[in-house]
């Protein structure tokens, strides 16, 4: 039975447990429902959980198990010459074996026999029905591949019979348990409660994926690449990958001209963000009028609500000719993709996320600091200069630390505007490269997870990480540290 | 604070106080004015700005929504079609059909095609795909061989940009797409009502091309359907569950500390980020294929989760604590009294973080680039594991496309992606304000 139609029947089967565990509560008592300690549906509910809770769990885990029992025993029966060759070419051999064991099931009996006996041509067989080998298959593969559909095959009986009798055993034990004094509505709850705290660690989990999957791959990349070469050196120049060569094409692969990409990159998109955004936040809770503040803020915000690949796209054919064709217009020589073109336009995206959020910071600001400077004399500016932001200050760093991070890990802006050459320069009109644009050229196209070509967008995606998740928790901690204080 | 600005002391002829605070206060009123101009000039720059960004993507993508076709005449000749007359599928399969559009338009614009090389230009007039549309024509209606027919047929995209007025005449013939003899042609069909702009279908419903005229964003429009499926079967389950809990239930201990460090963190991880993770563990360890929608649904999902418990968190923290007590008072438990009565409570808020969620995974490009949706993929998917493409992605690839006709087609696909954004976000808006309740 296929596993969707064996999981549908098993929740089918659940439902059916509901059904009799209600009809069964409400008959031990005769409809004197009150004489129930709990609701009749909390009754089936606890056969329903007692019939799909235990088969659900075995089939999941054979699912899991069985490619991995089945994969080894046919590993063992191949021949230890076959056993003893390098990894690259095991993984050709059980390759070859999973496509003929899916060709042979198109096959008959004869058929089979005729090409172990090499009488007929397998590949030219499977061909005649839409299956393309590249090779034709030695007798042992063809017997491994007959003991992995075998193995398969049993596999698919024993757990379609196991996880129907699981399920019907759950039914009759939960169906049996129901008696009017069983207090069905805490265990049912507890259930619940179980299930909720578990989607709750589904965060960690996904953090912790992040962080094994790159340091897994990471490492495996410092095996080729040492770690000094990598953060230190200041040629980026991986090279292509060499399909099939252990070890791949020598490339350099120094970090810092991505790492000043990025940073230089966001230094002209904060200058952009940052006083911007802060003046609009200043104006918005201090000077603007009710109406004006109703109409403006939501606007701007649509500004952090346009994807940022149409920013990105909006870089490339509109604003990078503008600026190359000004600067032509002055005699500068302004490349259409260059740190300027790229920073202006994610300093804009950013916008209104430093000033939504300095906006809450300066409301944050107790209104007696304000009423205090009025009294003493000030105008509204100098108070705004004098007291509010002061006082603001730490949050407002905390806000332009997130925008940082945001400007850091920004992707598709740098993709289309910022250029592909990793150039370590000062010059604001020439095009750099970043850290996330070359994570996108590394992984983008056909892989090899062999070669460092590959494994070091891990490096970098994991540098990324760490770079991000710095800043993020320091500026969290900062304006958190902030709010306690004028709460 | 402002006595320490005024001058301490002065040896000469002192002026008088007031002079000197009436000179202080011009200068301190010019400043106030100063530092008003500056925010709502700020704030003016920001509005200028959309209204650039907007304007310059609409201008450059209205047009996408017509296309020039050419209505035409065609004879379906048995001849070419089907000689031998058994009307086997593989004969109509392999027929030379553009040589029928071709033969059909020379015909419409009176061209002899006796003189050299204008069959040739006349067919360059018509989109390589047009023997594509008639031999489904004739697949679809086999009895009409034999037959003159009207149809439409999609003109090449030098001739479509003709129509939209995006093409230079000025420039000299010989570095010209088109040449003197085509641009006259395309002037006299338009005139005599021969080529015309249409209603763009086409946008909708094809999938990758390598030609302008028939590439559309059909496939991407499916493949981002099955991943906003995805996010909301994944991510608005688990989220509302972990938000229930955290919220509501968890005690105060460590545990309960990093999950939420963690969820404040994931909200501000780079995109990118969630892309290798999707990479690495849904594609490289559970070996599910690349290019499938399910694989970027489940990475968006991943993606979308914090904003969901956030969202989720700030629905029920706003639920008044009465609720809850005098659901307990009458006798629930703890679980009833928040599944009776706070969860239906935060239901609009929950359902506003939601589609919130949702509109930002629906352009998010970046994680998809990781999982190869970056696929030239012609075929409409018809399940979440067969290769797709996503709208943000296919703007992507559009934008790096050489031809100039693929700018049309990029803002056209930019203008569709805004209008899902823009509609999700009004019905968010919208949900607010019609349950919004205060307490």
């Amino acid at each position: 039975m296929p596993n969707g139609l064996l999981i549908l029947c098993i929740a089918l089967l659940g439902v059916v447990g509901w059904l009799l565990g209600v009809m069964r509560a409400r008959a031990s008592v005769k409809g004197q429902l009150a004489k129930l300690h709990s609701r009749p549906h909390y009754y089936g509910a606890s056969a329903l959980l007692w019939t799909v809770l235990p088969a659900t769990a075995v089939v999941l885990a054979w699912l899991v198990a069985e490619p991995i029992v089945i994969s080894n025993a046919v590993y063992k029966s191949l021949p230890e010459s076959v056993q003893a060759e390098s990894t690259a070419v095991q993984t050709l051999t059980m390759g070859t074996i999973d496509a003929v064991a899916h060709g042979l099931r198109f096959l008959t009996p004869t058929e089979i026999s005729d090409a172990r006996a090499g009488k007929a041509n397998m590949v030219e067989m499977l061909q005649s029905k839409g299956i393309a080998l590249a090779a034709a298959p030695r007798p042992y593969m063809i017997n491994a591949a007959l003991l992995q559909n075998t193995m398969a095959d049993a596999s698919r009986q024993m757990v379609t019979v196991g996880g129907l009798a699981l399920a019907l055993l759950g039914l009759a034990i939960g169906y049996l348990r129901i008696n009017p004094a069983r207090r069905a509505r805490n265990g049912v709850e507890r259930v619940m409660l179980i299930g909720i705290a578990a989607a709750s660690t589904v965060a960690i989990l996904t953090t912790a994926g992040i962080v094994l999957s790159m340091l897994f791959e990471t490492l495996h990349f410092f095996s080729h690449v040492a770690p000094m070469d990598f953060f230190f050196g200041t040629v980026w120049d991986p090279r292509f990958s060499a399909a099939g060569r252990a070890g791949g094409a020598e490339g350099q692969f120094g970090l810092l001209p991505l790492l000043w990409g990025t940073t230089y990159i966001s230094i002209v998109a904060l200058s952009v963000a940052v006083p911007v955004g802060l003046f609009s936040a200043v104006y918005m809770s201090e000077y603007a009028s009710k109406t004006v503040r109703t109409i403006v803020k939501p606007l701007l915000e649509i500004l952090a609500g346009i994807p940022t690949i149409v920013y990105g796209f909006f870089a490339l054919v509109t604003f990078g000719p503008f600026v190359r064709d000004l600067g032509a217009s002055i005699g500068l020589g302004i490349s259409a993709t260059s740190v300027l073109t790229a920073g202006f336009i994610m300093g804009v995206m950013l916008i209104p996320f430093v000033s939504s959020l300095s906006d809450d910071i300066i409301n944050a600001v107790p209104q007696s600091l304000r009423d205090g400077s009025y009294g003493l004399g000030a105008t509204k500016s100098e108070t705004i200069k004098r007291v509010v932001l002061p006082a603001a200050l730490p949050g407002i760093v905390g806000a332009v630390l997130l925008a940082a991070s945001r400007a850091i890990g920004e992707t598709m802006i740098v993709v289309l505007a910022a250029g592909i050459a990793a150039n370590l320069t000062l010059n604001m009109f020439e095009p750099v490269t970043t850290i996330t644009v070359k994570i996108v050229s590394q992984l983008t196209g056909d892989l090899e997870f062999n070669s460092p070509q590959t494994l070091v967008a891990f490096a970098l995606g994991l540098t990324l990480f760490v770079c991000t998740l710095a800043l993020n928790v320091y500026a969290l901690y900062i304006v958190r540290k902030y709010r306690e204080q004028y709460e | 604070m402002t006595v320490t600005a005024l001058p301490t002391s002065g040896a000469r002829a002192k002026p008088s106080s007031t002079e000197i605070v009436a000179s202080g206060i011009r200068r301190r009123y010019a400043a106030e004015r100063r530092f008003k101009m500056y925010g709502i000039a700020a704030v003016i720059f920001g509005l200028t700005f959309l209204v650039i960004l907007f304007s310059s993507i609409i201008s450059k993508g209205y047009t996408s929504f017509l296309q020039s076709a050419f209505r035409l005449e065609v004879f379906l000749d048995p001849a070419i079609i089907d000689p031998s007359g058994k009307r086997e599928e593989n004969t109509l399969l392999m027929a030379d059909y553009s040589a029928l559009a071709t033969d059909a338009l020379i015909k419409a614009l009176k061209i002899d095609p006796k003189v050299r090389g204008d069959e040739r230009a006349a067919g360059a007039l018509l989109s390589q795909n047009a023997d594509v549309e008639l031999r489904d024509y004739v697949l679809r209606n086999p009895g009409e061989i034999g037959k003159t027919v009207n149809v439409w047929v999609l003109a090449h995209a030098n001739a479509d940009s003709v129509m939209k007025n995006a093409f230079d005449r000025e420039i000299p013939e010989a570095r010209r797409k088109l040449s003197d003899k085509q641009l006259a042609w395309i002037d006299r069909a338009a005139a005599e009502g021969l080529l015309k702009l249409r209603f763009n279908t086409g946008l909708f419903t094809y999938g990758a091309s390598s030609q302008p005229e028939t590439a559309g964003v059909g496939v991407a429009l499916i493949g981002s359907f099955f991943m906003m499926m995805t996010v909301l079967l994944l991510a608005v389950p688990l989220g509302v569950m972990a938000a229930v809990y955290l919220e509501e239930f968890a005690p105060r201990n460590r545990l309960t500390d990093l999950i939420e460090v963690n969820i404040n963190n994931l909200a501000a991880v780079p995109s990118i980020v969630f892309g290798i993770l999707g990479l690495a563990i849904f594609i490289n360890l559970f070996g599910l294929p690349r290019s499938a929608s399910l694989v970027g649904g489940l990475v968006l999902a991943l993606m979308t989760l914090p904003t969901v418990i956030i969202a989720t968190r700030a629905a029920i923290g706003a639920v008044p604590p009465s609720i809850r007590e005098a659901a307990l008072g009458v006798g629930a438990s703890k679980m009833q009294a928040v599944t009776h009565h706070v969860l239906p409570l935060a239901f609009p808020g929950i359902l506003t973080g939601t589609i919130i969620g949702i509109a930002k995974a629906l352009g998010e490009t970046a994680p998809l680039l990781m999982i190869g949706m970056v696929a030239f993929v012609v075929e409409v998917p018809k399940t979440p594991l067969e290769p797709a493409t996503a709208l943000p992605v296919q703007i992507y690839m559009w934008a790096t496309a050489a031809e100039r006709g693929f700018v049309e087609r990029t803002s056209g696909a930019t203008i569709i992606l805004l209008a899902f954004l823009a509609m999700m976000n009004i019905i968010a808006v919208i949900l607010r304000r019609r349950f919004e309740r205060r307490w």
